[in-house]
C-alpha cells in the first residue's frame, strides 16, 4: 500500500515536472499528435512532451522494457493513466498500433517482428493503419476476397481494402488476406503485415457525411510482401484478428477517455444556450430532463468501467460486462450528440456558413462522424448478437 | 471496498440466497397475499433472520451489530428481492435504526437499538404526505403550546406504518413546505393516544398504511436530533434507504431476466427454440446491457455509503433512476416473451411486475430522482 502510495506520488511529481502548462489543455483534434514517418508537431510543448514520454517508455506503459516500454505492471499504468487524467496531461502519442496493433504483435508476432516493429510504434517512428474491411465484406468480414499468392519466398497480393483510417498518411498496414481459396471462410485467411511505400499500393481518401476525409480506399496491385511479415501461422489469421479485437475494445474507451475531457461542458453548453430560470434550473424541463438522462447513462457506464477494471484485478471471470460497453458508450455517444444539437437549436445546424462558431462547427461535425461509433469496430447488431450468444447463451 | 464482492461478502451472499431460496420462497410471498395476513410478513422468517444477525447487518458492533456494511447489506437485498421475500428489514433497519443511529442521542441509541438487533422492535418512517415522494414539501406540524409538543396531520402511504411498533415521523416545527430549515424526527408509539392508523394493500402484497395524527402529545425525549434541523439527517437516511431498495430492485430485475432468459432458451414455437429469433435475442441482449449498466450504479452507491463519499446524494439518484428504468423495462419485456402464459397469476412473472411499480414509486420515482440528480448538478 505504501509503495503504491509512493510510486503515484513520483508520477505526479514527475507529470507535474515534465509536462507542459500547453501541454495539459483539453485536447483538441488538430493537435494530437500521430506517429509516422512524417511525424509533425504543431509546437515546440507538443514536441517536448512527446519525447519526454516516449524516452521513459511511457507511451506504450505496460509493455516490456527490452522494446522500449515503461514495464509498469497493469495497475501502474492504471496509476498513470489516473494521474495524467487528473492532471490533465494530452496523450502523448496517438496510433492504432500503440493501441491495437502493438498489443497483439506481443502476443503473436516472433521474436524478430517484436524487434522490428514494437520499438518503432514505442517511439512514434511509425503509424499503422488496419486493413480488414473490404468494399463486400463488411459485418461479415470473413467473406473478404483481397488474396496473398504464395511465390516461394515472398506473396503477391491483390485486392482492395475499405476503411483504412487515415490511409494515405499511415505506414504499414496490417491486412487480412485470403492465402487459400478453397478452404471454408475463417480458414483461409492469413494475418499480414504490408509496407505502405511498396510499390502497388494506392490509398485513395474518401469523403465522409461530415465533409472529412479520414478514411480511405486502399488498392494493392501485385504488391510484393517478404514471408516473414506474416503474423501467426499461414491461414490461422483469424485468431490473430480475434485476439486483436480484444484490444479493440481498449482503443475505444481510450478514444472515449479522449472525449470524457469535454463531458461537463455539456452542462455549461446547456446553460449558455438555453438559460436558467430564476429558481436556477434550466429554462427548458424537457431539455433539463433529457440533459440528467444522458449523464446518468454515461455516468452509469463509466462505472462499469471501473467495475470492470475491478474484476480483472481481483481476477473475476464475468465475460458479460465487458462485451456490453461497446454498445453501451457508442450508442450513449450518438445519445449526446443528439442532445447537444437539440439544445443548440437552429444554431446546431451548421456547415460552412458563417453565421456559426468555430465549436458549434465542430459539434456539428462530430455529430456527423460519430454516426459511424455504431458501425465501425463491429455494428452494434452485430455486438447484441455477440452478447445474446456468448454472454446469454441463447441457442444459434 | 470495491463494486466486486470479497470473500467474507460473497460468502453472507451465499448463506442468505440458501437461506431465502429455502425458507422464504416466492410461494410464502403468494401466502401472505392471498391469506391477507395482518402483518404482512412471516414472523417466523424474521425470528430466523434474526438468528442469522441480519438485523444488525448494518449496526456498529458496540451496538451488538454485525458490522457487514453497505456492501453486505446490499447482498441481502438483492436476494430478497429475487426471492421476492416480505420483511421488515428495510422499515426497521434501512429506515428506522439508521435514523436513531445518525441522529438519536446515546440514551435512545441504547435502549432502541439492541432491541431491533433481536428482532423484538420495528419502525416505519412516516414522511409522504401525497401520493408522491416529495420530503421537503412536509407540511405536518410539530406544534408547541404551553411547553407541550403535539403532532396533528395526516402522513399517507407510510411503508409496513400498520404493523410497526414505532413510527418515525417526519414533521415541520417552523418554516413552511419547501424549505430544508423547520424539519423535525419525532419517534412516536404506534399505541399512542390520537393515532389512527388505516392499512392499505399494495398490488404486490406488501402493505403500507394513512395514518392521521390527531393532537398525538410528544415529549422532549421523543425527539430524533434537534428540533428544527433533521434535514440533514433525513438525507442521509433517505438516501442509505434509496441505495437499500435500489438493490433490492436489482436482485428482482435480475431474477426476472434470467427467468425470461430460461424461458427463451426453453419454449418452442415453429420447430425451434423462439431464443433462436434474432428480434428476440437483440431484445434479451440490450436488456442485459442495460441491466449491467445500472449494476454498476448500484453496486457502486452501495460502497459509496461504505466509503462515506461526499457525492453519496448524487449517487443514490443515479442507482434509483437507472434501476427504476430497468425494473420498469424488463418487467415489461419479461411478460412479453412469455407470452400467454406470462399474463396468468399462476406464473410468477407477474408478482415481480407488480414488485418492480411498488418499488418505483418508493423514495422517489424516476421524475424524482432526475430533478434531484439536476438540482445537485446545479442545472
Amino acid at each position: 500500500m505504501e509503495t503504491t502510495k509512493q510510486f503515484r506520488l513520483d508520477i505526479r511529481n514527475w507529470l507535474i515536472a515534465n509536462c507542459p502548462e500547453s501541454q495539459r489543455q483539453p485536447i483538441i483534434k488538430d493537435q494530437q499528435i500521430w506517429a509516422g514517418r512524417h511525424r509533425t508537431f504543431y509546437c515546440g510543448d507538443a514536441k517536448l512532451w512527446f519525447e519526454r514520454m516516449r524516452d521513459q517508455g511511457w507511451t506504450a506503459p505496460s509493455w516490456p522494457t527490452q522494446y522500449g516500454g515503461g514495464g509498469m505492471s497493469l495497475e501502474q499504468a492504471k496509476i498513470l493513466d489516473q494521474e495524467m487524467k487528473a492532471l490533465g496531461c494530452r496523450p502523448a502519442l496517438y496510433d492504432i498500433g500503440l493501441w491495437m496493433f502493438g498489443p497483439a504483435l506481443l502476443e503473436y508476432g516472433t521474436e524478430e517482428q517484436k524487434q522490428e516493429h514494437i520499438p518503432k510504434i514505442v517511439r512514434g517512428e511509425i503509424r499503422w493503419a488496419q486493413g480488414y474491411s473490404e468494399p463486400s465484406a463488411g459485418s461479415d468480414l470473413a467473406s473478404l476476397k483481397t488474396r496473398a499468392e504464395d511465390k516461394g519466398n515472398h506473396f503477391i497480393v491483390n485486392g482492395t481494402k475499405m476503411w483504412t483510417t487515415q490511409g494515405d498518411k499511415s505506414d504499414w498496414i496490417f491486412c487480412l488476406v485470403r492465402t487459400d481459396h478453397q478452404a471454408p471462410k475463417q480458414q483461409g485467411i492469413s494475418f499480414l503485415l504490408i509496407d505502405m511505400a511498396t510499390e502497388g499500393v494506392v490509398a485513395r481518401p474518401m469523403e465522409l457525411i461530415n465533409g472529412d476525409h479520414e478514411f480511405c480506399q486502399t488498392f494493392f496491385d501485385d504488391v510484393k510482401v517478404p514471408k516473414s511479415n506474416l503474423v501467426g501461422n499461414i491461414n490461422e489469421g483469424w485468431s490473430v484478428a480475434k485476439a486483436l479485437l480484444k484490444y479493440e475494445r481498449n482503443m475505444m474507451s481510450i478514444m472515449s477517455s479522449i472525449v470524457e475531457k469535454e463531458e461537463g461542458d455539456i452542462v455549461a453548453i446547456a446553460k449558455r444556450y438555453i438559460g436558467l430560470d430564476s429558481s436556477g434550473k434550466l429554462a427548458n424541463n424537457g431539455l433539463r430532463a433529457q440533459l440528467s438522462e444522458h449523464l446518468m447513462r454515461a455516468q452509469g457506464d463509466a462505472l462499469s468501467a471501473l467495475r470492470l477494471y475491478q474484476q480483472h484485478k481481483s481476477g473475476v471471470v464475468d465475460g458479460g460486462l465487458g462485451l456490453t460497453m461497446k454498445y453501451l458508450s457508442t450508442s450513449e455517444q450518438q445519445h449526446k450528440d443528439e442532445l447537444l444539437l437539440a439544445i443548440m437549436g437552429n444554431r446546431g445546424l451548421s456547415w460552412h456558413d458563417q453565421t456559426f462558431s468555430i465549436s458549434e462547427k465542430k459539434t456539428v461535425k462530430n455529430w456527423a462522424y460519430n454516426k459511424a461509433h455504431t458501425i465501425a469496430g463491429g455494428t452494434s447488431e452485430i455486438q447484441l448478437n455477440i452478447i445474446a450468444n456468448k454472454a446469454l447463451q441463447l441457442p444459434v | 471496498m470495491s463494486m466486486v464482492l470479497n470473500e467474507e461478502q460473497r460468502l453472507l451472499q451465499d448463506t442468505i440466497d440458501d437461506f431465502l431460496s429455502t425458507n422464504a420462497p416466492i410461494d410464502q410471498l403468494r401466502r401472505l397475499r392471498d391469506t391477507h395476513d395482518y402483518k404482512g410478513y412471516s414472523i417466523i422468517l424474521w425470528n430466523q433472520l434474526t438468528e442469522l444477525g441480519i438485523p444488525s447487518i448494518l449496526m456498529p458492533e458496540e451496538f451488538g451489530g454485525f458490522g457487514f456494511g453497505f456492501e453486505g447489506l446490499g447482498a441481502v437485498m438483492q436476494s430478497m428481492g429475487r426471492n421476492l421475500t416480505a420483511s421488515p428489514l428495510f422499515s426497521t433497519v434501512v429506515l428506522g435504526a439508521s435514523a436513531i443511529e445518525l441522529g438519536g442521542t446515546v440514551s435512545q441509541q441504547q435502549t432502541l437499538l439492541p432491541n431491533i438487533a433481536a428482532g423484538q422492535l420495528t419502525l416505519a418512517l412516516a414522511i409522504d404526505e401525497t401520493h408522491h415522494h416529495q420530503p421537503i414539501d412536509t407540511a405536518v406540524r410539530l406544534k408547541e403550546q404551553n411547553g407541550q409538543l403535539s403532532i396533528s396531520g395526516e402522513k399517507v402511504f407510510v411503508l409496513d406504518g400498520h404493523s410497526a411498533d414505532k413510527l418515525v415521523v417526519v414533521v415541520r416545527s417552523s418554516g413552511n413546505a419547501g424549505d430544508t430549515k423547520g424539519l423535525s424526527l419525532v419517534l412516536v408509539d404506534s399505541n399512542a393516544a390520537g393515532l389512527q392508523i388505516n392499512r392499505i394493500q399494495y398490488m404486490d402484497g406488501r402493505n403500507a398504511a394513512n395514518i392521521i395524527f390527531n393532537n398525538v402529545r410528544v415529549k422532549r425525549n421523543q425527539l430524533i436530533g434537534e428540533l428544527g434541523s433533521a434535514h440533514t439527517i433525513l438525507q442521509q437516511v433517505l438516501d442509505r434507504g434509496v441505495v437499500a431498495i435500489s438493490a433490492e430492485m436489482l436482485g428482482g430485475c435480475q431474477e426476472v431476466f434470467d427467468r425470461t432468459l430460461q424461458y427463451l432458451r426453453e419454449r418452442e414455437q415453429f420447430g425451434v427454440k423462439i431464443g433462436t429469433f434474432q428480434a428476440l435475442q437483440h431484445r434479451a441482449a440490450q436488456m442485459f446491457c442495460q441491466l449491467e449498466r445500472s449494476k454498476s450504479a448500484v453496486l457502486s452507491a452501495l460502497s459509496s455509503l461504505d466509503k462515506n463519499s461526499p457525492d453519496i446524494s448524487l449517487q443514490a439518484s443515479l442507482a434509483k433512476t437507472l434501476i427504476n428504468d430497468c425494473y420498469q423495462h424488463v418487467s415489461n419485456e419479461a411478460i412479453q416473451m412469455h407470452g400467454g402464459v406470462g399474463v396468468t397469476d399462476e406464473l410468477d412473472i407477474g408478482l415481480f411486475l407488480k414488485r418492480a411499480r411498488v418499488s418505483l414509486q418508493i423514495l422517489g420515482d424516476s421524475d424524482y430522482h432526475k430533478n434531484r440528480y439536476a438540482q445537485l448538478m446545479g442545472y
